[in-house]
């Protein structure tokens, strides 16, 4: 399969899994890419399902920002209100992971319910 | 995101039909957009735009800062020949994104080694076309030079509403080829459809070369030709 073609079928997982996890009782909130400036490492539309145990599953950034964007869904999740992040990824850890790409992403959060 | 939207969604995903989700960044309502409804939402011209590119992103409208979330299915590429050209044209496409599947009914031309990590199907396009579901976002070239093969492929292709067909062979021989199809009950309306000589009138001598310029063509139908009706 293309790497292109993983992408997708990522994408698919992603958003099944956000369904599934909802359907089986847990906590859900849903992370997506909504804007980017410079060379951000996944593009517009990439998504990120995380539950209530901090449980996730996707990628927004590549691997710098799940971290945070993960936490942040917590508090999604337990006040039920969408909430819109900022990330710089041209920071040290960026480059640390070989995304010197100096980018910046604005992720949206939202719960599924 | 409503548990109901996000079902509907993937079923949608599952179908490979195209569907955008319209998120209103202010205020967070959301909406689906299925393919089939966009010439009557009142977004149509951005969400047409956007379903157009395949791409996501956010938009000033009447309703306010919106984003959409595009969710287009993968093209796919069928191609009848595992001929010289295939070999070039398949991991080619496939950069490009698309889905790759080669039926050619002889073997010797149709194998691993000459195809590696491609989906083969060795059978007569009769067989082998039909549970390959060709949809609007697949396009479909015959490149064997033999009408054996090609006539039913393509007649195949043309009954679906594949977004490209295209068909090796010179003025010549698409004439004869026309002629043929033509006698075995294709309208003219149908045969137009087929790009022959195929690609793009690049001067292309290679069989890589020749790839280019039908990756070139399929390319320009997929983004410049306005989106078929469902």
């Amino acid at each position: 399969m293309t790497t292109e073609a993983n992408l997708l079928a990522r994408d698919d997982e992603i958003l099944k899994a956000a369904e599934d996890w909802r359907k089986a009782g847990r906590d859900v909130a849903l992370a997506t890419v909504i804007e980017t400036w410079g060379s951000a490492p996944r593009p517009v539309g990439s998504s990120l399902v995380i539950d209530g145990e901090g449980n996730f599953l996707g990628s927004v950034s590549g691997g710098c920002v799940e971290g945070a964007v993960v936490t942040e869904a917590l508090d999604v999740i337990e006040s039920g209100k969408p909430k819109t992040l900022e990330f710089g990824v041209a920071d040290e850890t960026a480059w640390k992971v070989g995304l010197s790409c100096g980018g910046t992403i604005r992720v949206l959060v939202e719960k599924v319910e | 995101m409503k548990l109901a939207i996000l079902s509907a969604l993937n079923a949608e995903r599952a179908a490979r039909r195209p569907v955008v989700v319209v998120t209103n960044i202010e205020s967070g309502a959301q909406r689906l957009v299925l393919g089939k409804d966009i010439g009557g939402d009142p977004l149509r011209d951005v969400l047409e735009k956007h379903l157009r590119s395949g791409k996501s992103g956010t938009e000033e409208t009447p309703e306010g800062k919106v984003f959409l979330t595009v969710h287009v299915p993968a093209p796919r590429l069928v191609i009848t020949g595992a001929v010289h050209i295939s070999q070039a044209l398949a991991p080619m496409a496939r950069l490009l994104g698309y889905d790759v599947t080669i039926v050619d009914p002889r073997t010797a031309f149709a194998s691993a080694e000459r195809f590696p990590d491609i989906r083969l199907i060795a059978e007569w396009p009769d067989t082998a076309l039909p549970p390959l579901n060709i949809d609007r976002y697949t396009a479909f070239v015959a490149l064997t030079h033999d009408p054996k093969i090609d006539d039913p492929a393509l007649r195949h292709a043309l009954a679906s509403d594949c977004f490209y067909v295209g068909a090796l062979g010179s003025k010549k021989t698409h004439a004869r080829r026309v002629e043929r199809l033509k006698a075995q009950g294709l309208s003219d309306a149908d045969l137009a459809r087929i790009h022959a000589p195929i690609g793009l009138s690049i001067g292309a001598v290679s069989p890589p070369e020749i790839a280019v310029s039908i990756l070139a063509e399929i390319t320009a139908r997929l983004r410049q030709a306005p989106e078929p009706k469902p």
